[in-house]
């Protein structure tokens, strides 16, 4: 569960990027987060992960108060995230398959059933017969999915993703859509940040509107 | 404690494949940190040769004990009793006036100015060789027997060994006082090599620690890396010293045939070496933390 209560944002040189903003997403639910460009999408996300700290209110993850966490506690409450992100910060000097099983070694994965969730994530993604190429060699829609996978092969339960799928065509694009989705299906918390709606196609869902750092919906 | 050591073996290897990642420049800051350590430990092994070889030089040290002139016999009998029973002592040979005097007669020299005295000028004496080389014992040794009767003068044959030693410590000193120096540049070496690692890698920092990575897990390599630096640049120390006694062995061997003495060049104990070896991947492990403390902590993702 992920529960905003009166979250203000300001930055040092005085801009607000988030005002008031008050939100829950339920265990287990999907959700999308709307707006223009600088509206406030990836700083309410990097607050979520904490990436930043809320100025002021309170943000509850997991019913830990993340802007209260110690530094030390910090690594742990991130191991229960999968991270997207928008410029996908993949290692480009090691292989795709490394690039996935890096979560895994963080949190001191035994190696064998390592490489089985590995390729598990990987099959999930399609990119099974790539585990061996370098990230520089695939293409954009590619390197988002190896992402993707980079997020999910731990299994957390909160999958977070800042525009996904910006800078992909729309077929591309449905495709992370459709994988996102088939995540929310097994129970996993999905909070995708997107400035385009339209990729939902005809599934309901539940969209926070984010208009110059304020929710309007 | 599978966990425990499951990450320090991920760490260790990520270390070796950094290590291996830049070859040149690895062979570069080894070879400095070994040139760096076998100066002092060079030092220290060529002073420990020179203090054995002083030893078998001396031949074990040796005090005159020179007696009053109107000593009696038995008062030189009572001398000898005690030197008989003194533990310190190994062996003395007495020498009367009368044999002194001949032996001063026949040295080319003083012959002639031995004629013009009247009588005998020449105390009996007194040739003691002590046990024990060190200068503490000599000096226990010859305060003692100055004490006894009828003794006028206790002369050290020895005092050269005690200047040597003197000189030794002084050696010493200069060897330590180097070795403080040497181990701040080995602990800047290092600090510096692993900045520069850190920041090159400073992307892939960021990514752990976003993934949930902790400060310990992103440390621990770079750790490993300083450590192992450190304790390889002691092994190329180690070498260096010993192609030095390898190169010198047969010279010195030579030149003590000329004097005489059999004497082999002494390596560093198997002690001393393991020392060096844990001093000196500590002295890497030290660098690398300070340098992780002052430059790997402040990065924070963006």
């Amino acid at each position: 569960m992920i529960s905003f209560s009166d979250v203000y944002k300001r930055y040092p040189n005085g801009f607000e990027a988030l005002k008031d903003v008050s939100f829950t997403v339920e265990t287990g639910e999907m959700a999308l987060i709307n707006g223009h460009s600088g509206a406030g999408k990836t700083t309410l996300l990097r607050i979520i992960a904490a990436i930043e700290r809320p100025t002021t209110g309170s943000v509850i993850v997991n019913g830990q108060d993340v802007g209260r966490l110690n530094d030390a506690a910090i690594p742990f409450l991130r191991r229960n995230f999968g991270l997207v992100f928008q410029d996908q910060k993949l290692l480009f000097d090691r292989s795709v398959f490394e690039n996935v099983l890096l979560p895994l070694q963080i949190s001191g994965f035994e190696s064998k059933a390592a490489t089985r969730r590995v390729r598990a994530a990987l099959d999930k993604v399609g990119l099974l017969d790539k585990e061996k190429a370098r990230p520089i060699t695939l293409s954009g829609g590619e390197q988002q999915r190896l992402c993707i996978a980079r997020a999910i092969v731990s299994r957390p339960s909160i999958l977070i993703a800042d525009e996904p799928t910006s800078n992909l065509d729309m077929e591309y694009a449905r495709d992370i859509m459709a994988i996102f989705k088939s995540f929310h299906q097994v129970g996993v918390t999905v909070l995708i940040s997107t400035h385009d709606v339209e990729l939902l196609g005809d599934i309901p869902q539940r969209i926070l509107t984010l208009s110059h750092g304020e929710l309007t919906g | 404690m599978n966990i425990w050591f499951s990450y320090h073996w991920h760490a260790l290897v990520l270390a070796f494949k950094r290590l291996a990642l830049i070859p040149f420049s690895t062979l570069l800051t080894l070879g400095v940190i070994g040139i760096a350590f076998s100066l002092p430990a060079g030092i220290y092994v060529f002073l420990e040769n020179v203090e054995t070889l002083s030893g078998q030089f001396s031949g074990g040290p040796q005090l005159s004990l020179f007696l009053k002139l109107n000593a009696t016999q038995v008062e030189v009998g009572k001398i000898e009793s005690f030197l008989k029973e003194n533990p310190h002592v190994a062996s003395f040979e007495f020498i009367p006036k009368a044999s002194a005097l001949e032996q001063f007669k026949k040295s080319p020299g003083l012959a002639g100015v031995m004629d013009g005295l009247e009588g005998n000028p020449l105390p009996d004496a007194f040739v003691v060789t002590a046990r024990n080389v060190s200068p503490e014992t000599l000096e226990t040794l010859s305060k003692a027997l100055s004490e006894l009767r009828q003794v006028e003068h206790v002369q050290l044959d020895s005092a050269w060994a005690q200047r040597l030693d003197a000189l030794l410590k002084l050696g010493r000193l200069a060897a330590s006082m180097l070795s403080v120096l040497l181990s701040l540049l080995v602990i800047a070496v290092v600090f510096n090599t692993i900045r520069l690692q850190i920041l090159t890698m400073r992307e892939e920092i960021e990514v752990a620690k976003l993934i949930g990575a902790t400060n310990a897990f992103i440390c621990r390599p770079f750790l490993y890396f300083g450590m192992i630096q450190g304790l390889v640049g002691g092994i190329v120390a180690w070498l260096i010293i010993s192609l030095g006694i390898h190169l010198t062995d047969e010279p010195v061997k030579h030149l003590m045939q000329l004097y005489e003495t059999d004497f082999r060049l002494y390596h560093l104990s198997r002690g001393d070496s393991l020392i060096m070896l844990l001093f000196s991947a500590c002295l890497g492990w030290l660098g690398a933390g300070l340098s992780v403390v002052s430059h790997l902590l402040k990065i924070e993702p963006r």
